[in-house]
């Protein structure tokens, strides 16, 4: 069974649920899609055993068969490629690596390299194994990291994956293929605001999911108000308690502190078995 | 004009309610909320729209049926995996390339311009606020968040207003780098949490790689003390400036639960103080936007 953990909304709590469920079922892949900022190994303190570069492909274009005609230039909708009188400019982190510049080249100039973008990061700890992708400081596509991530998925294991904030493409890359998604909020207007929005992707891309309420007590009770209406189910609350928050700036998931939510996850990972695709 | 950006690296730290809080000390600025698929600054700033643009992120391809010939080609070349088994286009995978068009040899697959999200213009009590929604799984935040930028330049031109104030989103992609692009500052908000200060770390490597004036603000300080210690150290070492150390105050969420800001909501508390503050140093910084 594959879980995302997603939230919308930033700092909800997505790694510290995804992070204690890991430890609490046991024996489940991790894997940390927020490749912008993955957090998830500075809560499990695994012990890293590889790590790999992450490319994609740009266009790489043999200067003697171009003749600078500009069909490359016509054709990118991402202005990846520019013809500039007689020289030609590749832009690597614009290029989307669609392949249409090779196809469309009359003279066929154009093949393919590799741009490093990210790494990807393996370790263990406690029964849990991590594969964490890292997105280098200053490349703006996060997408190919994160499916590069996803492909490490182990067919057949249950697989806890931590997503990115936000509902756009990195949060759908993430969350695709999932048996179920668990959307972490607040209850907070802020929080509630984001939820909507994740919960409305969800349902467009059809992968069933419940929401974890973090911080409970804290702001109002509107989530609750919007989760009845709309027949969300309510999976897990965690208290809004300032050692819990403590424990998390630490760097300790705090189940590991507090043995009794230990228990609470394996019953939220149970919960989620039956609420999931079949 | 001034531009400065409000970011985090992590998601939650506080950059929207301080950003709000600079857009109410400011008086004269136009403030954006470059967050476009979640945005929540107008929660506390309470826009009024005045004007809405389409925003055209990308396009779609679009196959005419009577048309296709069943070939295939379009789902072998596509490198989205946007063209299923029987020939459907998948909107949301699909980027608008174009790739499907050129090796249809029928001529059955043409590329619409397809509208992913709106744009708005909107005015509050505090002045001009340019800000945007992407629908809901939509592609290319950057690109909306360049033209939500650009839509506050041309405000702040047309107003006179000497600063621009913007609201980033998290992370440190691609719709973070169209947020600081040309930023005359920017403002990390970090919290003393070991994600937190990891996140920093990146964050401030992204605006040195970029070449924009960094700042620091620590969040909820008095959470842990030990690693706001360990902040304050690390941006000596690295010569940038702590503007502000805030500390944990439930007034923070309370306001925000009433739909204000905590400089409205609670002026003399502590965190108030602290904000004030900082608006104080980041706008003589800027040398602009001070009432």
């Amino acid at each position: 069974m594959i879980v995302s953990v997603a939230s919308g909304k930033g700092g909800t709590g997505k790694t510290s649920v995804a992070v204690n469920m890991a430890l609490s079922v046991g024996n489940v892949q991790l894997l940390d899609c927020d490749a912008e900022e993955p957090n998830a190994y500075l809560l499990l303190h695994p012990e890293m055993t590889k790590k790999e570069a992450v490319y994609t492909l740009i266009p790489k274009v043999d200067r003697n068969l171009c003749n600078t005609c500009g069909e490359c230039t016509k054709f990118c909708q991402f202005n990846a490629i520019f013809v500039a009188s007689e020289n030609i400019l590749v832009f690597p982190d614009l290029c989307s690596s669609c392949g249409g510049c090779a196809i469309i080249c009359p003279r066929k100039a154009i093949t393919w390299e590799k741009h490093r973008i990210g790494t990807l990061n393996f370790g263990a700890n406690d029964g849990v194994a991590i594969v964490y992708g890292e997105l280098d400081v200053s490349k703006p596509l996060a997408v190919p990291v994160i499916k590069a991530v996803k492909k490490q998925i182990k067919e057949g294991a249950n697989v806890i994956i931590d997503s990115p904030p936000g509902t756009s493409c990195p949060f759908v890359e993430t969350v695709s293929g999932s048996d179920f998604c668990i959307l972490v909020t607040e209850p907070t207007p802020f929080g509630l605001h984001d939820l909507k929005i994740a919960v409305e992707v969800l349902r467009k891309i059809n992968i069933p999911f419940g929401v974890v309420v973090n911080r409970a007590g804290m702001g109002d009770k509107k989530v609750y108000e919007y989760c009845g209406k709309e027949s969300i189910h309510i999976l897990l609350e965690i208290p809004y308690e300032r050692r819990i928050a403590e424990l998390y700036s630490k760097g300790i998931p705090f189940g590991s502190e507090m043995p009794e939510w230990v228990e609470k996850f394996q019953v939220l990972f149970s919960k989620i078995k039956v609420l999931a695709k079949k | 004009m001034k531009q400065l950006t409000v970011l985090s690296g992590k998601g939650g730290t506080g950059k929207t309610s301080i950003t709000a809080c600079f857009a109410v000390l400011a008086k004269n600025a136009v403030v954006v909320d470059c967050d476009v698929d979640a945005p929540d600054l107008h929660m506390l700033l309470h826009p009024e729209v005045i004007k809405t643009q389409k925003f055209m992120g990308s396009k779609l391809a679009v196959l005419d049926k009577a048309k296709c010939i069943k070939c295939g080609l379009c789902r072998e070349n596509c490198n989205f995996g946007a063209i299923a088994i029987d020939l459907k286009v998948d909107a949301i995978a699909c980027e608008g390339c174009g790739v499907c068009n050129v090796v249809c040899p029928a001529g059955a697959i043409t590329l619409v311009p397809r509208v992913s999200g709106n744009a708005f213009i909107s005015k509050t009590k505090y002045g001009f606020m340019s800000h945007a929604l992407l629908d809901p799984g939509e592609s290319n935040s950057g690109k909306l968040v360049t033209s939500v930028r650009q839509n506050a330049k041309i405000l702040a031109e047309k107003q006179n207003c000497d600063l621009v104030i913007i609201d980033g989103s998290p992370g440190i992609g691609c719709p973070v780098i169209a947020s600081i692009t040309g930023a005359d500052a920017a403002l990390v908000v970090t919290e003393p949490t070991m994600s937190g200060i990891h996140d920093l770390e990146r964050a401030l490597k992204l605006l040195d790689h970029f070449n924009i004036a960094a700042f620091v603000c620590i969040n909820m300080y008095d959470v842990n003390t030990s690693n706001t210690t360990k902040i304050l150290n690390f941006c000596k070492d690295n010569r940038v400036d702590v503007v502000g150390i805030i500390p944990f105050s439930p007034e923070v969420t309370q306001a925000m639960v009433k739909g204000k800001t905590i400089v409205e909501y609670s002026p003399k508390s502590g965190v108030s103080e602290e904000i004030m503050s900082m608006w104080n140093k980041m706008s003589q910084f800027l040398g602009a936007g001070n009432q």
